[in-house]
């Protein structure tokens, strides 16, 4: 007699062992031998370092306190971020003044969520928002006028200023990038040279060096008495110096779009610029989002080195904290502390441009 | 400590010389303060509190000339400089004085064309030595690990002075004075070299300050001065006799706190600084009472010292050469008479 199984066995689920976090455990740390050992070194190495880590930052810290006095523990003393954190975030700016930061900040969050989010399909009266408008208001609205104390801007400095520094670059150097990158690749001799040598001459020399120039050398060749602001010397430094960047990293982009949607641009008689706004750039622009936001992000952090001119952005401002001899000896925490804010601003950066590959990749990624 | 873009300055000097204006007070008249060029922060010289206010050593010297000026110690907005750019600020007029523990040196006061208008800190480079070590004289390091900044005069003034003794060392450098300071503490090294107003600000961050000891030699001649430019000797006077007002204020005995009892007071040269006798005042083109305001302002270079750097504070420097020379020290002021 045979035994027949005339139903089908049901499936069943793949073993314990292959699926779920038992099953990526297996899988990816301990799939063998020299897996498992380097699992067992790194998770020590890095609770090694993590636990030192947070049992200073947050475990043996003082929150809690107004003065130097009040940090007994062996840990950080986040005291001094509090006690300065007006000073770190406005700089010298006067303190009955600083709603006029937070307004610029509100107006300018609004701005870019209605030009940067998904929510609103009609950019354009956004972007003159945001282009325009906005910053017209916030020259007025940090500097003063229309009935608004002046405020000097050496007395501009924190967190506000590393800002001020970052945002100008960028607008900047974004729309000179493009336009250079074009230059470059213009079939007018003399536009061409002009752009190969700004782009050439500028990426040759170090920013701390253009610094250095717009703030140590350039008030000599003006006369007596005629002197540039000294941040809009750095902007103006800072601004032209991304700009080079920017357009080499936009020109790799031009160069990874076929000849055929120029020629194809040009059949359906489009001029050029119409063939640049509409069919080229829209492409070129899109696949350098990963080096533009890559730009920017390294744009942001440079603007640091203006502490060499003397500005008092967010890391100097808190350096300058550290000599105060009411809080020597701070510098770690200060150091932590900026480290921290940088690193929220550059993830934040980071994470919207894959956002924005995302939404905008039509079948070019892999 | 004193790094300088020499090259750059000196080019800039060629460019500037015979460019200065004269009449620096009544441009300060008339815009209503003066511009002073400070550090971007030194602890006990100039920072920042925590209200944002710069305090500090330096910062005292312009509020007291802005009170001899306009009889208010605080009409002054600060610039602040790094070490590299402080000298073309100046010249440049984008400062009206440059009040940044900077050392008065040859080139800087004839080629670079500025004028130093005193010293009110005799700084100079020093050792710092764990006490354990049982070393009393800087004469003993002979064989020592040094740390020390790298990249300058620090390195140079210290060969020289081994060279000089016949002695051998080992250099540990460093860039910033933070890694300095914690190689010294984790005994990279035996002796923590700069000058010694960094040494003492340096040794009050170490958490157990009681067990090192600050050498007694200084190995080089480092006198911080305020400076102004070349060309307005009126500024420049002003800017001298308000730094020995105050030094002459600490030898007759006028205080911050005393400075109106002493208005009245019989000694002459009392009534010649105060202005109750004589016309000092109007010879500098200021108001008769422009000392006392400066030593209503800020107090007397004593007191200014006692509140930014002396025994009591965090720095913990004691006088040392900056005492008056009637007690030791080398501080001499001009009589104002």
């Amino acid at each position: 007699m045979a035994i027949v199984k005339t139903e089908r066995h049901p499936e069943l689920p793949p073993p314990a062992s292959q699926t779920g976090v038992v099953g990526w455990l297996r899988e990816n740390l301990f799939s063998n031998w020299l897996s498992t050992f380097l699992t067992v070194i790194s998770i020590y190495v890095v609770w090694q370092a993590m636990s030192t880590l947070i049992n200073y930052a947050i475990i043996d810290a003082t929150f809690v306190g107004t003065t130097r006095e009040d940090c007994t523990g062996a840990g950080a003393c986040w005291v001094f971020i509090k006690a300065r954190f007006g000073q770190n975030m406005y700089g010298f700016y006067p303190e009955a003044e600083r709603w006029r930061i937070n307004v610029g900040y509100v107006l300018g969050a609004i701005g870019l969520f209605l030009v940067l989010s998904d929510y609103i399909k009609n950019k354009k009266w956004p972007a003159i928002y945001l282009f325009v408008i906005y910053p017209v208001v916030c020259y007025f609205l940090f500097y003063g006028g229309f009935g608004l104390e002046k405020v000097e801007t050496s007395q501009w400095g924190g967190l506000f200023l590393t800002l001020v520094l970052a945002s100008v670059s960028i607008f900047v150097a974004l729309p000179l990038g493009i336009v250079l990158a074009l230059g470059r690749r213009s079939d007018m001799p003399v536009v061409r040279m002009v752009c190969v040598g700004f782009i050439e001459l500028i990426r040759g020399v170090p920013l701390i060096t253009v610094l250095f120039m717009a703030s140590v050398m350039l008030p000599l060749f003006l006369p007596e008495g005629q002197n540039f602001d000294k941040l809009v010397r750095a902007l103006v430094g800072m601004s032209l110096f991304s700009a080079a960047y920017m357009a080499e990293v936009v020109r790799g982009g031009l160069q990874a779009i076929p000849k055929g949607q120029m020629e194809a641009a040009k059949s359906l008689g489009l001029g050029y610029w119409q063939s640049m706004g509409l069919i080229i750039l829209p492409q070129a622009l899109k696949i350098s989002i990963p080096s533009i936001v890559n730009t920017f992000i390294g744009l942001f952090k440079d603007t640091t080195l203006v502490l060499i001119i003397g500005l008092l952005d967010l890391l100097s401002v808190i350096k300058a904290g550290t000599t105060d001899k009411n809080w020597l000896g701070m510098a770690t925490e200060g150091y932590l502390f900026v480290a921290a804010v940088f690193w929220v601003f550059c993830f934040g950066m980071s994470r919207y441009s894959i956002w924005l590959e995302n939404k905008l990749h039509t079948g070019h990624k892999r | 400590m004193k790094k300088a873009s020499f090259v750059a300055v000196a080019t800039a000097a060629t460019f500037m010389a015979g460019a200065a204006t004269a009449g620096t007070l009544d441009d300060v008249k008339a815009k209503g303060f003066i511009q002073c060029g400070i550090t971007t922060g030194l602890a006990g010289f100039a920072a920042p509190n925590d209200k944002g206010v710069w305090e500090g050593f330096d910062v005292d010297f312009c509020r007291a000339m802005s009170a001899a000026v306009f009889g208010d110690p605080n009409k002054l907005k600060y610039t602040p400089t790094t070490a590299k750019e402080r000298f073309t600020a100046l010249q440049s007029g984008e400062i009206d004085v440059l009040a940044r523990n900077t050392t008065w040196t040859f080139s800087r006061d004839v080629n670079l064309g500025f004028e130093f208008v005193g010293v009110n800190y005799y700084d100079g480079q020093g050792f710092m030595v764990k006490k354990s070590l049982g070393v009393k004289s800087a004469k003993e390091l002979d064989g020592a690990r040094v740390c020390l900044q790298s990249g300058t005069t620090t390195e140079l003034n210290l060969a020289d002075y081994f060279a000089a003794q016949g002695m051998k060392y080992d250099s540990v450098l460093f860039d910033t004075a933070d890694e300095v300071r914690e190689a010294y503490i984790k005994d990279t090294c035996d002796v923590y070299t700069t000058d010694q107003s960094g040494l003492y600000a340096q040794r009050s961050v170490i958490a157990d300050p009681e067990n090192h000891v600050v050498l007694p030699e200084i190995i080089s001649k480092e006198p911080l001065g305020p400076l102004v430019r070349h060309g307005d000797n009126n500024w420049g006077d002003i800017a001298r006799w308000t730094l020995n007002a105050l030094i002459i204020a600490e030898e007759l005995g006028v205080t911050q706190a005393n400075v109106d009892e002493m208005k009245n007071s019989k000694n002459p040269s009392v009534q010649r600084l105060l202005g109750t006798s004589g016309d000092l005042g109007k010879q500098l083109g200021l108001d008769a009472a422009w000392a006392y305001n400066a030593i209503k302002g800020v107090g007397n270079y004593g007191e200014v010292f006692a509140k930014h750097l002396g025994e009591g504070t965090s720095l913990n420097i004691s006088r040392g050469l900056n005492e008056l020379w009637s007690k030791g020290g080398i501080l001499y002021a001009p009589p104002a008479r």
